[in-house]
């Protein structure tokens, strides 16, 4: 021990920082700050970063209390497009139910659901044109959900089979399609998140219209690429929103050890002088809207923004965690901005354009959806039974020509 | 025909292929406006604007992460750092990313990305601006790995990674930038206008990946070398008066490995030589496949000359830097063997 005996401040002592709540106790969300719905204001897309700071320590919300959407970011949306993404929600939300169970049946080796979080990426799809490229994390696919990517092929991924668009090579969930603006998913956290920048930076060089999105969790904001994409889309203006998805969990850790809390996680952009807001991630008019400006504001070549989408990881982090070893199980039951899926439905049924009888059918038009293709998918086979990708799929595609060594190889494993 | 340095030679692959490909963006720290701390990007800001040639913030990581992305979107960046010694922040990138992306996507994306970096040491460097550390790079399926040692073959190999439709990693050995250098720091360097390989033919030309060549032609040992150890190399058989077989690999991935072996079984002995430390270096692989594929007409252990396994140091450069007088002893030892 040092001697500290000389000083005259006591001893140092190390801050390790503990979420309110653990196992065992009442959850507690008091200290989560939420506007009212309609109180934030709506700058124009022009609006001066320096103007508009504020935005990145509010909760810009659309659907109130009673489920009517209020204030000047509402009135985005049509009838039929709102009720379309409620569909899509309700379809992501199914597809988790049913792929989980898949794994528990050892269908798959893995997989991680969206539960809590649909609203973010099936909202966030619709206000992107075709072309833009999304650099998602493993927990968006409401990314190909809402743009009508098949089913089948998701599923086909997670299985592994003979039909997986990525023969076998990749681990459950992690998509990839071009021709849907889905970058390919990496296992290394935040990687993609600079890539998205350095997409949004070639677009202008070429002087295209076309613009970028990346996505990071809260977690992952505490990785180096973070600050790196932050420092490039400000350096360069890239036509890129930056998407931050603070669901108060990565794995086991809560949000305060990525430094959430300090500040806000949108507020990180706010030291690079890009516009930061910070929306209800629950409210699907509210990511709609919010997701419109910032990428009418990339598109106008008005430069980055950073948007934090405020929400709840309701479900466990992967198949393979169990959160009631470090949070109160009812902690999701307590979240202040409730379920994405219920809070639309709400609303679409004050607006008169969805009732309690066209959901509980529509649930079971979703489910019947799922099961049909999720029967033509396993078609095709499943992880360790059926059809399965060749054994020399495994040496394609390191390099676009094949160099001798792999050949040798090839030859050697006998496929 | 024109006789370029190293820098001049590589700042001109870039200029043909700026020229040639719109698509071709370089940028890196310092590489703009000042045109790099090497001069190697000198003039290309001015010529073909800053929207292909700019400055980056000093973040590898970065750096290499939106070329991925730019790479993704269709571009072709060639992009430097500005010493490999600091390409450790973007190792990520390289390793978890570029090279793995037309894999894990089934070719739905791609990373035809160049990565730029002055490698070696010999120049009292230190420990950060002197290491070779390309087989961290040659462990990593999926990238191409490729270290020039002389003008000519410095633009044409820029030229065929700058057009290759995978990542390279690129590494320039600095001490080779003015001229050949082959250990004898006490003697003065002779420019690259003094030498034939300095010829650098105007426009655009390839020297394939993949392949090796002969520096010289021998029969008593196989060399295998590349960057400044071809040069200790030649140094070292001409003052040992030993019959040496010295080929420059070029491209250590993939590897010729057919004029390796082509070699090995013509002289029975083979001595590897390289800066970077021994220890799971790439000589070791060198030496493995040597032995798999020569086994029977081996005459003597195959010999490695290289770094010693310490933090490159300064001053004791000399002691460290593999020079002629330890190259042409391994040669006697592999003859006596």
């Amino acid at each position: 021990m040092p001697d500290n005996s000389s000083g005259e401040f006591g001893p140092l002592s190390l801050h390790v920082p503990e979420p309110a709540v653990r196992p065992g106790g009442e959850p507690d969300f008091s200290n989560v700050n939420i506007p009212e719905a309609g109180s934030v204001r709506r700058p124009p897309v022009d609006a001066n970063p320096e103007e508009i700071r504020d935005l990145a320590f509010s909760i810009i919300r659309v659907l109130n209390r009673d489920g009517e959407a209020v204030g000047p970011w509402a009135g985005e949306l049509t009838d039929e497009q709102l009720v379309e993404g409620l569909r899509h929600m309700m379809t992501l939300r199914t597809f988790d139910a049913r792929m989980q169970i898949a794994q528990r049946q050892g269908k798959t080796s893995f997989y991680m659901q969206h539960l809590g979080e649909e609203a973010v990426s099936c909202a966030f799809r619709k206000a992107l044109s075709p072309g833009d490229m999304n650099f998602p994390t493993y927990r968006q696919a409401g990314l190909l959900i809402a743009d009508d990517y098949p089913m089948v092929e998701m599923m086909c991924q997670i299985y592994s089979n003979e039909k997986d668009p990525l023969k076998g090579r990749q681990l459950p969930i992690m998509y990839s399609s071009k021709e849907h603006g889905f970058f390919s998913i990496s296992g290394n956290l935040a990687t993609q998140y600079i890539q998205a920048v350095g997409w949004a930076m070639a677009s202008a060089i070429k002087n295209d219209t076309k613009i970028a999105a990346g996505w990071i969790g809260d977690g992952s904001t505490a990785e180096s690429d973070f600050h790196a994409a932050l420092v490039f889309a400000s350096t360069y203006k890239a036509p890129v929103v930056l998407n931050i998805v603070n669901n108060q969990w990565a794995i086991s850790t809560f949000q305060g050890i990525a430094r959430g809390g300090a500040g806000t996680f949108a507020a990180r952009g706010l030291g690079f002088g890009m516009p930061a807001l910070r929306v209800d991630g629950n409210d699907y008019l509210a990511v709609f809207a919010v997701a419109k400006w910032a990428i009418e504001r990339a598109r106008r070549n008005l430069g980055p923004t950073v948007v934090e989408y405020v929400t709840y990881r309701a479900g466990a982090h992967s198949t393979s965690d169990d959160p009631s070893a470090y949070r109160p199980k009812t902690e999701s039951d307590a979240w202040p901005l409730g379920d994405p899926v219920m809070r639309l439905k709400n609303h679409l049924i004050g607006r008169g354009v969805w009732s309690e009888e066209r959901h509980t059918q529509a649930e079971a038009e979703i489910l019947d959806t799922v099961i049909t293709a999720q029967k033509e998918a396993e078609s095709f086979g499943t992880l360790h039974a059926g059809g399965k990708p060749s054994a020399r799929d495994m040496f394609e595609g390191v390099y676009e020509e094949m160099p001798p060594h792999l050949r040798r190889q090839r030859q050697q494993a006998g496929v | 025909m024109p006789r370029k340095t190293m820098i001049e030679a590589i700042r001109d692959a870039m200029d043909v292929m700026m020229e040639r490909d719109d698509n071709v963006v370089v940028f890196g720290e310092d590489v703009g406006f000042f045109g790099g701390v090497f001069r190697c990007t000198h003039g290309l800001q001015a010529k073909y604007g800053k929207t292909r040639c700019f400055d980056a913030p000093i973040s590898e990581g970065g750096i290499v992460g939106a070329a991925i992305g730019m790479a993704a979107y269709g571009l072709k960046p060639c992009v430097e750092i500005q010493f490999a010694d600091y390409v450790y922040p973007a190792y990520d990138q390289i390793v978890s990313e570029a090279a793995r992306l037309r894999y894990r996507s089934n070719g739905g994306f791609t990373a035809p990305i160049v990565i730029r970096m002055p490698a070696g040491g010999g120049i009292f460097g230190g420990q950060t601006h002197s290491q070779s550390p390309e087989a961290l790079f040659t462990h990593v399926s999926g990238l191409k790995v490729v270290v020039p040692s002389n003008p000519h073959d410095a633009k044409g190999l820029l030229i065929s990674s700058i057009e290759d439709p995978d990542p390279v990693i690129f590494l320039e050995p600095k001490r080779l930038y003015n001229g050949p250098f082959d250990g004898h720091h006490d003697r003065p360097v002779t420019p690259w206008s003094k030498h034939e390989l300095g010829e650098v033919p105007d426009g655009h030309y390839t020297v394939p990946l993949g392949k090796a060549i002969k520096r010289r032609e021998g029969k008593q040992l196989t060399v295998l070398a590349y960057g400044t150890m071809v040069y200790v190399a030649e140094a070292a058989a001409e003052e040992t008066g030993i019959d040496a077989e010295i080929i420059d690999l070029r491209t250590l991935l993939p590897l010729d490995l057919e004029t390796i072996v082509e070699s090995v079984t013509k002289t029975g002995r083979c001595v590897i030589v390289h800066e970077a430390t021994l220890t799971s270096g790439f000589g070791a692989e060198l030496a493995a496949l040597v032995q798999q594929h020569c086994f029977y007409n081996l005459e003597a252990p195959v010999a490695r000359v290289t770094g010693w396994d310490t933090p490159y140091p300064h001053a004791q450069e000399w002691d460290y830097f593999p020079g002629p007088a330890r190259v042409g002893r391994a040669f006697l030892e592999t003859l006596e063997g």
